[in-house]
C-alpha cells in the first residue's frame, strides 16, 4: 500500500487547547446564559408584587457568607498552584479548606432561607419577590452544591493518596468551574442584596 | 471513478468481515455504543422516524383545511396536531438530524478517531431520544393516565398564561416542559463535545483556516446553541416553578408577565432558526463545490459570513412580537437588525453561485437537491426581508404568510439540502449508493409538491387566513388555494415515502459505493465505506483545505498555493 504525505512543515509542533479546559469554558458560556435570563427576570420583576413581603422588610446582606465563598476562590488557586509543583500535602490542605469555606457558605443560605420561611412566612410561591428570589439564589445554590460534591470526590481520592501531580489539569478545570461559581455570586449579590433592596 | 482507491496515510486496508452476531447482540452493541459514527446515525435514523410521524400530522392537518367547514379533526385535536407538529419538527427532527450529520461528519472530516468526550455524547444522544418518549408518551398520560388520550394543546411556543396551572390542567404541558428540558440538556451535551472535538481534536496540520466548511459551520452552530437552548431551558425550569411550586413568573394574576415568557422564548426562538440552518449552509458548502468540480469560492469570506450571521442572529428576536406592542424605538432596532441578517446571508448566496459559476456541474441526485436549496432559500429569505419590516408584519402576523414564510427556510431549504446530504453521504455511512432513478422521482415529486403548497400558501395569508384555526367559512373564498395546498402536501408525503423506500432498498440491494464514489476532497472519503470504528489507522496529515485533491493530484496540489 503506497502512502503520499501530505505535509509541508512537519518540524512545527502541533499544540492544540486541552479539551477539558475548552469544554468547562463552553459549559460556562452555557450557564451564563441561564443565569443571565434568571437575573433578568429577577430585575425584572423587582417592585412588582401586589403584596409582600418586600425584599427590604426581610433580607440583611450577608456578609460573612459572601467572604467565604469569595475567599474560597484564593484558596483554590493556591491548591492549583501547589498541586501544578506537586506539593501534595499543600495542595491537600488549600483544597479542604475551599471545600470547608464552599460548605460554610451553603449552611449559611440554609440557615437565611429558614429565617425566611419560618419568621417571615416568605416562601416560593408566596409573591414575585419569593419566586424569583428562591429561583435566583436557589440556581446558584445548586451550582455551589455540584461543585461540593466534585470537590468532595477530589478531597477522598487525594486524601486516599490517588490524586497525583499529573491531575494539575484536571484539577484546574474543576477549579475553573469553581470560580464561576464565586464570580456568579457576585452578579446575585449585587442583583439582590443591592439592587433588589 | 468509484473503484479507485486513494490511500492516504491512515486510510487502511484490512478488511474486516462483519462478524455474525444475533441480532440481540447486534442491539446491544447500538445501545451500549460510544462511537460517533453509530451514535451519528442513531441520531438520524431517530430524527428521520419522527419526520415520518410529525409529517404525518402535518397531513391531518391539510386534510382538515381541504375545504371550508370540514369535521375531519376536532378543534383541540387540530390544536393538539399543530403544537406536536411544531415541537416535533423543531426539536426531535431538525435538532437530532443536524446533530447526527455533526456527530458523524466532524470527527471524519478533521482526521480524528472520535468525539473529544464518547461517553457525553452517548449521554446526549440518549437524553435527546427520551426527549421524544417523554413528548409522545403525553398522547396517552397526558390526563394522568386516564384512558382519554391526549397531547400539548398550547402551540409550539407555548405562549403565558395560557400555559399556567389554571388554563392547561392536566399534565400535558408538564410532559412538553420536560421533553425540552431533556432535549436541551442533550443539545447543550452534544454542543460542547462539537466545540471541544473542532478546537482540540484536529489533526495534524489541520488549522483552523485549512478544516472544511462543514466543521465550521458546526462550530457557530454549536456556540448558537449553547447561548439559545440555554435561556429556553431557564424559562422551562420557571414554567416548572410555576406549575409545580405554585411559582408565578408567568402567573399575570400575581403581577407575573406574559410579555417576559415570549422574550424568553424567542431569545431562545429566533437563533433556533439559524441553529438549524448553519449545518444546512455547511452541507452546501461541502456538496456545491464537489459537484461543480471548483474549490469553494472566497472560503475566508465564507467563514466570516457564517461566523457573522452566528452573531447578528442573537440580536434579533423581537422580530416576532412586533404585535406584542415594543416601544418605536424596539421596532425601529430589531427592523434594522433584522434586515442586517439578509447581508452575511447574501454573501453566503453569492460564493455559492461563484462556486458554480464555469464549474463542470454535475446533476447528480445532491447536487439537484442543491440546487433547488439555493432558490428555495433566496426565496425565503427575500419574504424574511419582507417581514422584519414592523408595519409589514402588523398586517400579516401569524397569517399564512408567516407559516409559508418560515417553511420556505425549514423545507424549502433545510429539508432540501438534509435530503441533498443524506444522498451524498449515505455511501460513506452504509457502503452502498442510494438508486438514482427513485432519487429522481423523490426529488421531481417532492419539488412539485413543495411549490404547489408552500408557493400558494402565501396567498391566504395575504388574503387575511390566521394560523392556527381549524377551519374557515366558505365565502371568505380560501377553500380552492387550501385544497391545491393541500393537495402538495400529500405530493410530498408520497416523495418521502419513495426516499424511505429506497433508503431501506438500497441498504440490500444498493449499487457498492467504494470509498471515495463522489470524487470528493475532504477526509471522510480517505477511509473506507462505511469506515472502521477507529476511522484511521494512522492520523492524516494534511496541508491544504483539499487534502485528497492534492493526493490525487500531486503534480498540482493546493498545498502549493497556500
Amino acid at each position: 500500500m503506497s502512502t503520499v504525505t501530505l505535509q509541508h512543515e512537519t518540524d512545527t509542533e502541533w499544540r492544540q487547547p486541552a479539551k477539558g479546559t475548552v469544554a468547562m469554558i463552553t459549559l460556562i458560556i452555557a450557564e451564563s446564559a441561564i443565569f443571565t435570563i434568571f437575573v433578568v427576570a429577577y430585575l425584572y420583576y423587582i417592585g412588582r408584587d401586589v403584596h409582600g413581603p418586600t425584599p427590604k422588610q426581610v433580607l440583611e446582606i450577608p456578609w460573612a457568607n459572601s467572604v467565604c465563598l469569595l475567599s474560597s476562590s484564593l484558596f483554590i488557586m493556591l491548591a492549583e498552584h501547589a498541586i501544578a509543583h506537586g506539593k501534595m500535602a499543600a495542595f491537600k490542605l488549600w483544597w479542604a479548606v475551599t471545600f470547608l469555606l464552599g460548605l460554610i457558605f451553603l449552611v449559611g443560605t440554609g440557615v437565611e432561607w429558614k429565617k425566611l420561611i419560618f419568621e417571615d412566612h416568605l416562601t416560593i410561591s408566596t409573591n414575585l419577590f419569593g419566586t424569583t428570589y428562591y429561583s435566583l439564589v436557589g440556581l446558584h445554590a445548586f451550582h455551589v452544591i455540584v461543585g461540593l460534591l466534585l470537590m468532595l470526590v477530589v478531597l477522598v481520592l487525594a486524601l486516599l493518596g490517588f490524586v497525583e501531580k499529573k491531575h494539575a489539569e484536571r484539577v484546574k478545570t474543576l477549579a475553573l468551574y469553581w470560580h464561576f461559581v464565586d464570580v456568579v455570586w457576585i452578579v446575585v449579590f449585587t442583583v439582590v442584596y443591592v439592587v433588589g433592596r | 471513478m468509484g473503484s479507485q482507491t486513494y490511500p492516504v496515510a491512515g486510510g487502511l486496508q484490512t478488511e474486516t468481515a462483519p462478524s455474525r452476531h444475533g441480532y440481540l447482540e447486534e442491539i446491544h452493541s447500538w445501545i451500549v455504543t460510544v462511537d460517533h459514527k453509530k451514535l451519528g446515525i442513531m441520531y438520524i435514523v431517530y430524527a428521520l422516524l419522527f419526520l415520518v410521524i410529525g409529517g404525518l400530522e402535518a397531513i391531518l392537518m391539510r386534510i382538515q383545511l381541504a375545504a371550508p367547514g370540514l369535521h375531519f379533526l376536532e378543534p383541540q385535536t387540530f390544536n393538539r396536531m399543530f403544537t406536536m407538529h411544531g415541537t416535533t419538527m423543531v426539536f426531535l427532527v431538525g435538532m437530532m438530524i443536524l446533530f447526527g450529520f455533526g456527530n458523524y461528519l466532524v470527527p471524519l472530516m478533521i482526521g480524528a478517531r472520535d468525539m473529544a468526550f464518547p461517553r457525553l455524547n452517548a449521554f446526549s444522544f440518549w437524553m435527546s431520544a427520551l426527549a421524544g418518549i417523554l413528548l409522545y408518551f403525553s398522547f396517552i398520560g397526558g390526563n394522568g393516565l386516564a384512558g382519554t388520550g391526549t397531547a400539548p394543546d398550547m402551540g409550539w411556543f407555548a405562549y403565558a398564561p395560557l400555559t399556567e396551572k389554571a388554563f392547561s390542567p392536566g399534565h400535558t404541558t408538564d410532559y412538553w416542559t420536560i421533553a425540552l428540558l431533556a432535549n436541551g440538556i442533550g443539545s447543550i451535551g452534544t454542543s460542547i463535545n462539537i466545540l471541544a472535538t473542532v478546537f482540540c481534536m484536529r489533526t495534524k496540520g489541520m488549522t483552523l483556516m485549512r478544516m472544511p466548511m462543514l466543521p465550521w459551520l458546526y462550530a457557530t452552530m454549536s456556540f448558537l446553541t449553547l447561548l439559545a437552548i440555554s435561556p429556553l431551558t431557564a424559562a422551562q425550569a420557571m414554567l416548572m416553578i410555576d406549575r409545580y411550586l405554585g411559582g408565578h413568573f408567568f402567573d399575570t394574576q400575581a403581577g407575573g408577565s406574559a410579555i417576559l415568557w415570549a422574550h424568553f422564548f424567542w431569545i431562545f426562538g429566533h437563533p433556533e432558526v439559524y441553529v438549524l440552518v448553519l449545518p444546512a449552509f455547511g452541507m452546501a458548502s461541502e456538496i456545491i463545490p464537489v459537484f461543480s468540480r471548483k474549490a469553494i469560492f472566497g472560503y475566508p469570506a465564507m467563514v466570516a459570513a457564517s461566523v457573522s450571521i452566528g452573531f447578528i442572529s442573537l440580536g434579533v428576536w423581537a422580530h416576532h412580537m412586533f404585535t406584542i406592542g415594543l416601544t418605536s424605538y424596539g421596532n425601529a432596532f430589531f427592523t434594522l437588525s433584522t434586515m442586517l441578517v439578509g447581508v452575511p446571508t447574501g454573501i453566503k448566496l453569492f460564493n455559492w453561485l461563484a462556486t458554480l459559476w464555469g464549474g463542470k456541474i454535475q446533476y447528480r441526485p445532491p447536487m439537484m437537491f442543491a440546487a433547488a436549496y439555493l432558490i428555495q432559500f433566496l426565496i425565503a429569505g427575500l419574504t424574511g426581508i419582507m417581514l422584519s419590516v414592523s408595519a409589514w408584519d402588523w398586517q400579516l402576523h401569524n397569517s399564512y404568510f408567516v407559516v409559508a414564510h418560515f417553511h420556505y427556510v425549514l423545507v424549502g431549504a433545510i429539508v432540501f439540502m438534509l435530503f441533498s446530504a443524506l444522498y451524498y453521504w449515505y455511501p460513506k455511512m452504509t457502503g452502498r449508493m442510494l438508486d438514482e432513478k427513485l432519487a429522481k422521482w423523490h426529488f421531481w415529486l417532492f419539488l412539485i409538491g413543495f411549490h404547489l403548497t408552500f408557493d400558494l400558501m402565501h396567498i391566504p395569508g395575504l388574503l387575511g387566513m390566521p394560523r392556527w384555526i381549524y377551519t374557515y367559512e366558505a365565502d371568505r373564498g380560501w377553500g380552492t388555494l387550501n385544497l391545491l395546498i393541500s393537495i402538495g402536501g400529500v405530493i410530498q408525503g408520497i416523495a418521502v415515502l419513495i426516499f424511505v423506500y429506497n433508503m431501506v432498498h438500497s441498504y440490500f440491494k444498493g449499487e457498492l459505493a467504494g470509498p471515495d464514489p463522489w470524487d470528493a476532497w475532504t477526509l471522510e472519503w480517505a477511509t473506507a465505506s462505511p469506515p472502521p470504528s477507529y476511522n484511521f489507522a494512522t492520523d492524516p496529515v494534511v496541508g491544504s483545505r483539499r487534502p485528497l485533491w492534492d493526493l490525487k493530484h500531486p503534480d498540482d496540489p493546493d498545498s502549493a498555493f497556500e
